[in-house]
Order: structure tokens, then C-alpha cells, then sequence
């Protein structure tokens, strides 16, 4: 029904012509089957920490049902400028360089709207959270993917974004430890993007939402690198660190007039973030240090094992250092993304994303999320098991 | 290399141990990243040096209607010359209505968790068997009506994985 008649003629050709994202298509056919486990989640199987909660509870009892500064409650940005601090080693003014934000999902909307002009190129990597080409598009700007592979562990490398830089590009958008392949940098790739970043001027949007869940070594971030500070827009959140998505609470780190320029589509677009959560997001970011750590180890340990499991079935992934993915080639079965994960939804039930969902350089691969209990991972792994048995 | 939490316990092994002792050696030293003789020779020692004392389900006794109780029971005992509370201590500890036991700071000396067949039962333990044990001066009785949480483990409300199934 496209006709002239169809209600669809009052949307903007912008938005019909949008995809709907590859991870909708796969959820629709998962969605009501009962017996499958799910290994296609990109959400902490954790419920938000008792005390988070219970901090959420008291300030409703309390009243704090009101709107809050556009920026966020100060008492809560002040917090976020001492965690980073603390934890990254970055200054940032709590009252003038943070914004409180309904999650990085509108952190990184709000950040590409103030930022991007009408044509404007924004280059981001692929295999990538499937909103980056969508806001990208919604914001103006022109979209320009380049790929990340195997054999460099789905790091960036500066070769491919030199190739892939105009006079045009105004932005680079990273997000490491990723998703969906767990990748993380390193140092010395941190300080050649930022060679690169600084020489073409661009800013850099980094967005480090799994930045606590870092498995191995040193934390691999862009923030607190002082020659980067005026081109860099960090963004953070609480949605995976501290198990809270439901809460929908995350923030942007940015010199002043940035953050300015941010908070302004923030403030007409959406006001002030929830104030419940971020009276829970005050208690997270005060005494959740512990919370963190309980956590990363659970999925510490439960990515040592999913990998070696995969391995040892013959389908080869690296070991992620971080984020709650991992992202394991099914080449030697001789099926493309989407046939394996649809049969072997069919066949054994268990749900995994194909590394199409992700960008068309995630052909060949399969996002595997560990943020599942050890039960139903070991289940899932015998029964992943036999499906490759059964094909190689 | 794992880290430690407030709970963890040094060797993420004894953590994991902890929360299911009955995973398979095969799993364990995946998720550990080390071979399957490797772990049974550190249980192996772990035992042999009785640092681990025991295996045991968490069971939620209140299901298994068997008409047991428990209860609670906190005692002042006299420190003797020699040897302080250990010796009275581990004489109490040994009957076996006695299913753990703790010295502790405070108001009273020895705090006793007693299982036993009827309220019955485990009055006259107490007045028959604690109370007139030479050295102990005072006992209260608690009986305990209702377990809500045991070891980390919740009893009730299993949360139930309510996530959509397939998210970004
Ligand atoms: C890379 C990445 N960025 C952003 C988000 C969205 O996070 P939030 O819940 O803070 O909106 C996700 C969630 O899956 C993600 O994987």
C-alpha cells in the first residue's frame, strides 16, 4: 500500500528510505519462540545492582519527580567529573563540560545534530552499532564507512581512514572495545588516530560505552590526552557498566562551547534526562566501584570459555579484550552470516546475529554475547557444537 | 588474570567454587583459561591442605516439609585460664544438632546455628545438653521461622530473564 492514497506519503523520503536495522529482521522471527537461547542480546544479563535500585526507590519516596537543569542534576555531573577523573585520568568540568544525556543512544544523536552540517562526511568503522549510519543520515551528513578485519583483530588502522578522508569529513566516529566484535586498541593505535584526528582537524566522537568491561591490560581510551581534548566528544553511559539500560542514562564529555552546542539540541529535543535515573545513576557512579568489578569478572570468566569453546569447534575468533561479544568466523562451514544463524536458529534453537546485521564486512562472521548465564552459554555451546559437526 | 571483589576470594578458582561446586573441571578451566589436570591437582591440594572443607547444596529446607526446625542460638560462655573459648568452643561445636557455629565480638560470646526434628527437640538441647555445660553461663533462644536468603542464594523469586531476545 504505496499508492498515493497510503498515510505513507506524509513521511519524509529521509526516513522511508532508512533500513530497518538487520538485528529488527532477525528479532522478529525469534521474538515468541520460547525455547531459544539467546545469544543475540546486547544487554548485561545482570539486573541493576540492589543498591542502585534501592537509590532509585528513596529518591521517589523523596519526591524528586521534577524536571532537572538541562545539563543534568549537578550533584550528578560534578560525579561523573570525578569518575573521570579518577578512571580516566580526563579533566572535565562537572557544571560547564558535561551533559547528562537519555542514554549514549541520545548522547550520540544530540552530539552528531550539533556537530554535523547539511553534507557533511562523517567516517565511522564497520562491523558498528547499527545506529551510526542512521543518525549519521538523520543528522545531514554523508555516511563513510571503512572496514575493520579479522587479521588486524578489528582494530582501525590509520591506512583506511587516510583513504577514506575528504576535505569534506568532519567527523570520526569510534567505538572501541566494540560491538559487535569485542575488539579493543591499542596504545600505539591510539596515538596514531590521534595523529591522524589532530592533522585533518576533524573531531573525534568516541564513543566508550563498554570502556569498564576491558578485560586485559591497560584501559585503551581517548579521553585525558590532552592535545586531543578540543576535538574530542567522549561519550559514556551506564547501560553496561552498571547494568542499567532499562534506566536509559548515559553523558557526553566536551570542551565547554561543545557541550554548549550539545546541551542546546538536548534541551529542545528532550529537556532533561529522567530524574530517577539519575539519582540512581548518583549512587552507580559513588559505590559501584565494587559492582563493576563483581561483574567484568563474571564475564571475564565467561569469555575465556566461550572462546575457547568456539575454537575448539572450528569456528576461529581472537580473544576479545573487551565489551560482552565475541565475534567468531563460521567460514569453514561454507554458510554465509545469515544462513548459519537462521538454520541454526531452526535446527538448535540458539539465536547469534549475523555479522551482516553489523555492516556488509561482517559477512562470514556471527555476533556471539555472552551477557547470557553459564548454564544456558554451556547449552548453547554443545549445541552449536553439533551444528558445525554436522556441516564440517 | 581475574581480579578480586569484596566477595571474590583470592584465587578465582575457590570463587567459582563457591558459587557452583559442581561445574565440570572441563568448564572451569576454560573459563579459567588453563587445562582440566590443572584444576583437579589445585582441588587436589586444596583438599589435602583442608583449605576446602566440603561440598553442599544450597537447599531451600522450607520446600522439604519434614517437620524440622532451627533455630538460633546465641551463648555467654567463662574463658578458661588456659586456652580461652576454643576448648569449650569445639566441645560444643561436636554435637551434631550443632550445624555451624562462630565466636563472636559483642554482647555474647558463641553464636549457633541447631537444627532438630521438633521445637521439642531442640528446647531440651539446649536446657538439657548447652545450658548445663560447666562454663556456660547464659543462652537465648531464636527460632528462625522463614529463610529468605542462604550462602549468596536467594530462595525465593528466581528473577526470570524478561530481556528481548534479540537486541543491538
Ligand atoms: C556501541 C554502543 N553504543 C551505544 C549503545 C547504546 O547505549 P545506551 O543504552 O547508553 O543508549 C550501545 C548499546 O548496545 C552500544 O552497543
Amino acid at each position: 500500500m504505496t499508492g498515493s492514497k497510503s498515510p505513507l506519503r506524509f513521511v519524509s523520503p529521509l526516513v522511508r528510505e532508512l533500513p530497518k536495522s538487520g538485528i529488527r529482521k532477525f528479532f522478529d522471527i525469534v521474538a515468541g519462540r520460547k525455547d531459544v537461547i539467546s545469544l543475540g542480546i546486547g544487554e548485561p544479563d545482570f539486573t541493576t545492582p540492589w543498591h542502585i535500585r534501592e537509590a532509585a526507590i528513596a529518591s521517589l519516596e523523596e519526591g524528586w519527580t521534577h524536571y532537572t537543569a538541562n545539563l543534568g542534576m549537578p550533584k550528578l555531573r560534578t560525579a561523573i567529573a570525578e569518575y573521570m577523573r579518577k578512571s580516566f585520568h580526563a579533566e572535565y568540568d562537572g557544571m560547564t563540560e558535561v551533559l547528562v544525556t537519555v542514554g549514549v543512544s541520545e548522547a550520540f544523536d544530540a552530539a552528531l545534530r550539533a556537530i554535523v552540517a547539511p553534507g557533511d562526511e562523517v567516517i565511522y568503522h564497520e562491523p558498528c552499532f547499527v545506529s551510526y549510519a542512521p543518525v549519521i543520515r538523520l543528522a545531514g551528513g554523508v555516511p563513510v564507512p571503512v572496514g575493520t578485519f579479522r587479521k588486524d583483530e578489528f582494530r582501525v588502522t590509520v591506512d583506511r581512514l587516510e583513504a577514506a578522508v575528504t576535505p569534506k569529513t568532519k567527523a570520526l566516529i569510534l567505538n572501541f572495545p566494540n560491538n559487535p566484535t569485542g575488539a579493543t586498541l591499542r596504545r600505539e593505535d591510539v596515538d596514531a588516530i590521534t595523529e591522524f584526528v589532530l592533522r585533518h582537524d576533524l573531531v573525534l566522537i568516541s564513543d566508550e560505552v563498554y570502556s569498564e568491561l576491558t578485560y586485559e591490560g591497560e584501559r585503551c581510551t581517548f579521553a585525558g590526552i590532552p592535545a586531543l581534548r578540543d576535538n574530542l566528544v567522549f561519550l559514556n553511559g551506564f547501560s553496561k557498566a552498571w547494568a542499567m539500560t532499562g534506566f536509559r542514562l548515559g553523558y557526553v564529555c566536551a570542551p565547554a562551547p561543545v557541550t554548549d552546542a550539545i546541551m542546546k539540541v538536548h534541551q529542545y529535543g528532550i529537556m532533561s534526562a529522567t530524574t530517577v535515573s539519575q539519582a540512581a545513576g548518583i549512587e552507580a557512579v559513588a559505590n559501584g566501584d565494587d559492582d563493576i568489578l563483581a561483574m567484568r569478572n563474571e564475564y571475564h570468566r565467561r569469555r575465556n570459555f566461550i572462546v575457547a569453546s568456539l575454537n575448539e569447534m572450528g569456528l576461529d575468533c581472537f580473544m576479545p579484550k573487551g565489551a560482552f561479544y565475541v565475534f567468531p568466523s563460521i567460514q569453514s562451514t561454507g554458510l554465509t552470516s545469515e544462513e548459519f544463524a537462521f538454520r541454526l536458529l531452526d535446527e538448535k534453537a540458539v539465536a547469534c546475529v549475523p555479522g551482516t546485521a553489523f555492516g556488509t564486512c561482517g559477512e562470514g562472521f556471527l555476533r556471539c554475547s555472552y551477557a547470557t548465564s553459564m548454564p544456558q552459554l554451556k547449552e548453547a555451546m554443545t549445541r552449536m557444537r553439533e551444528f558445525v559437526k554436522a556441516r564440517t | 588474570m581475574l581480579e578480586t571483589d569484596s566477595k571474590g576470594l583470592c584465587d578465582p578458582l575457590l570463587t567459582l567454587l563457591q558459587q557452583n561446586a559442581r561445574e565440570s573441571d572441563e568448564v572451569i578451566a576454560k573459563e579459567l583459561g588453563t587445562t582440566p589436570e590443572d584444576i583437579r591437582g589445585r582441588i587436589a591440594d586444596y583438599e589435602h591442605r583442608g583449605i576446602i572443607r566440603g561440598y553442599q547444596a544450597v537447599v531451600n529446607t522450607d520446600r522439604v516439609d519434614d517437620g524440622s526446625v532451627r533455630a538460633v542460638i546465641e551463648l555467654r560462655i567463662r574463658p578458661e585460664r588456659e586456652g580461652g573459648f576454643d576448648r569449650i568452643a569445639q566441645r560444643i561445636s561436636r554435637f551434631a544438632h550443632v550445624e555451624s557455629m562462630y565466636l563472636m565480638s559483642g554482647g555474647y560470646d558463641l553464636l549457633l546455628f541447631v537444627k532438630g526434628k521438633s521445637l521439642q527437640e531442640v528446647a531440651n538441647f539446649v536446657s538439657a545438653r548447652l545450658a548445663t555445660l560447666d562454663g556456660v553461663l547464659a543462652t537465648a533462644t531464636h527460632f528462625m521461622l522463614k529463610t529468605y536468603k542462604d550462602r549468596d542464594v536467594l530462595m525465593e523469586g528466581d528473577p526470570q530473564d524478561d530481556r528481548l531476545q534479540v537486541t543491538p
